[in-house]
C-alpha cells in the first residue's frame, strides 16, 4: 500500500532523459533517479538440518525480489532530497519447516512469504557531498515480524578523496514461540486442534557501523569498516529440536544476548582498461565464540566499454559456537545447546560469475533500461550442504 | 562483552589503515575517470543482494558488508 501511495502521490512524474546542460540551471522537480528490479532464485540442499536435531533434509527454495524506487529533489539552497523506496517479497519453501509438526499434511512455515518495505530519506549538500538520512522499515512474515529504524551520516573531505560513513540500524522484531509437536504443551483451541505457538517473544538488534574510504592514487581505492552489534532477546529458534547423550529432547536454548563484532577491508583496482581487482577481508567475532575470516576477489573483465565479465570467488572458514553439538551429542546438564550447523565450525567456497551490460542508447535498444546484470553462483559448504543462486538485476534511468 | 579483539588483529587494522593513508596522492576530480568506473564503487553490487542474504543465514558471521548484521528477519 506505501508503494501505492508513493506512486499515487507521484503520478505525474513519467521518466525523460536529461537533455544536455549548457546553462547552471537545475530543475527543483522532483525526478526519478533510477529504479532498480532484483529478482533471485535460490535452491539448496543438505542433510543436516535444525528443526530434526541435526539429521534430515535441508531443502529448501526461495524466491526473492526487490523493486526500489530512488526520487530526488533540489531545493532553492542547492541542496538535495533524495527518497529511496523498496519493497521487497520474498516467497520460499522448506522441506525441514515441514518437520515442526509433520502430522500436519503442510504446515503454515513449510511455504511462506515475507514482504518488507522500506522508506530512506537522505538531505545532502552537493557542492560538499556531505549528507544525513532516516530510514523506516517494516517486515513481515508467518511467525516474525520487524520494525526497523535507521539513520546515516556521510561526511566527505575539501578534495573528496576521503569519505567517513556513519550508520545506526535498529530491528525491533517479534517472533512467535512456535515449538516442534512433541514439545507443545496439550493447549485445546476447543476445535480439535492445539495451539500451534507459545506466544510471542521479542527480539531487538542493534548496530552502529563505520566506515573510512580513501583514494589512494587515480588507480586504487580502499576502505575499512567496523560494525559493532548487540542483540537481545529470543534468539533460539525455538522449533529446532536438540537431542541429548541420555535420549532426551528439547527445543533450541541459546543465551538471550549476543555481542557482534565484524572489522572489514575492501581495495579496489584499476589494473587496466579491460581489468579491475575488487576484494574484500572480513573477520568476525561474537560473544558466542564465532570466530570467522571471509575473503572475496572480484576480477571485472571489460569485453567491451559497455559488457563486463565478473568471475568471482568466496571463501569463509568459520569457527563455530561452543554451544553446538551434533544430533544425540548434547550433554544433559548443558544450559545453551543448538544444533544448528549454520553455527558449527566449518568452512565454504561460493563461485560463479556475473555479466553486466550497460550500453549508451540502452539495454536492448531501449533507453531507459539502463542496466541488466546476471549473477550466477555455487556454494558448498564443508558440512554438506550446497546451493545455487541466480540473480537478475535491471536498472531503470 | 566477554570477547576480546586480538592484538594482532588491532594492530594489522591499524598498520593497514597507516599504510593506506601514508601512500595516499592527492587526486584531482578531473582524475578520477578510473575510479569512478561502475565497477569501481566501494560497496557491493544490488545484485549481490540476495547472496549476501543467504550467507546470513547459512553462516555465524555477518556485517560490516553493506548488508545486515542481523535482525529484521528469522535469521541468526
Amino acid at each position: 500500500m506505501l508503494f501505492l501511495g508513493v506512486l499515487g502521490a507521484n503520478g505525474q512524474i513519467k521518466i525523460k532523459p536529461i537533455p544536455s546542460d549548457t546553462s547552471n540551471y537545475q530543475s527543483r522537480k522532483l525526478k526519478i533517479d533510477e529504479i532498480n528490479l532484483v529478482s533471485a532464485y535460490y535452491n539448496q540442499n543438505g542433510n543436516n538440518s535444525a528443526v530434526t536435531g541435526g539429521i534430515g533434509t535441508e531443502k529448501l527454495t526461495d524466491f526473492a525480489n526487490t523493486f526500489d524506487l530512488q526520487l530526488s529533489k533540489l531545493n532553492k539552497a542547492g541542496n538535495k532530497n533524495t527518497f529511496l523506496f523498496e519493497l521487497g517479497v520474498d516467497h520460499y519453501t522448506s522441506a525441514s519447516s515441514d518437520k515442526i509438526d509433520p502430522s500436519t499434511i503442510s504446515s503454515a512455515s513449510m511455504a511462506d512469504t515475507r514482504v518488507y518495505p522500506s522508506l530512506n530519506w537522505t538531505h545532502s549538500n552537493e557542492k560538499t557531498g556531505n549528507s544525513i538520512g532516516f530510514t523506516g522499515s517494516f517486515s513481515t512474515e508467518y511467525d516474525y515480524q520487524s520494525l526497523g529504524a535507521g539513520f546515516n551520516l556521510t561526511r566527505l573531505s575539501k578534495d573528496k578523496n576521503t569519505q567517513f560513513d556513519f550508520k545506526l540500524q535498529a530491528f525491533l522484531d517479534t517472533w512467535k514461540v512456535i515449538l516442534p509437536i512433541e514439545l507443545r504443551a496439550a493447549a485445546s483451541l476447543g476445535n480439535g486442534r492445539e495451539s500451534r505457538s507459545e506466544g510471542s517473544s521479542p527480539r531487538n538488534s542493534f548496530s552502529a557501523s563505520f566506515s573510512l574510504s580513501q583514494v589512494i592514487n587515480q588507480r586504487l581505492q580502499a576502505m575499512i569498516m567496523v560494525e559493532p552489534a548487540y542483540q537481545k532477546g529470543l534468539l533460539a529458534t525455538k522449533y529446532q529440536r536438540d537431542y541429548f547423550t541420555d535420549g532426551s529432547l528439547r527445543a533450541e536454548t541459546l543465551p538471550d544476548q549476543r555481542y557482534k563484532l565484524p572489522i572489514a577491508a575492501r581495495i579496489n583496482y584499476f589494473a587496466s582498461d579491460q581489468v579491475i581487482i575488487r576484494t574484500y577481508y572480513r573477520y568476525f567475532m561474537d560473544s558466542w565464540g564465532i570466530r570467522a575470516h571471509t575473503a572475496e576477489i572480484e576480477v571485472p573483465v571489460k569485453l567491451t566499454s559497455f559488457i563486463s565479465l565478473s568471475p568471482f570467488y568466496r571463501y569463509n572458514k568459520q569457527t563455530g559456537t561452543r554451544y553446538f553439538a551434533p544430533y544425540g551429542q548434547h550433554d544433559p546438564s548443558a544450559t545453551y545447546f543448538t544444533s544448528d550447523y549454520d553455527l558449527s565450525t566449518l568452512n565454504s567456497d561460493f563461485y560463479g560469475a556475473g555479466l553486466r551490460l550497460a550500453p549508451p542508447h540502452g539495454v536492448f535498444g531501449w533507453q531507459h533500461l539502463n542496466m541488466l546484470e546476471l549473477r550466477y553462483g555455487h556454494y558448498s559448504r564443508s558440512t554438506g550442504l550446497v546451493s545455487n543462486i541466480i540473480t537478475l538485476n535491471l536498472k531503470v534511468k | 562483552m566477554k570477547t576480546s579483539i586480538p592484538i594482532s588483529m588491532l594492530l594489522a587494522t591499524g598498520l593497514f589503515a597507516l599504510s593506506l593513508l601514508s601512500a595516499c596522492t592527492s587526486v584531482k576530480p578531473y582524475q578520477k575517470n578510473k575510479l569512478n568506473d561502475a565497477e569501481m564503487t566501494l560497496s557491493s553490487r544490488k545484485a549481490q543482494k540476495f547472496e549476501q542474504s543467504f550467507q546470513l543465514y547459512r553462516e555465524g558471521s555477518s556485517g560490516a558488508n553493506g548488508g545486515k548484521s542481523g535482525g529484521g528477519c528469522g535469521c541468526n
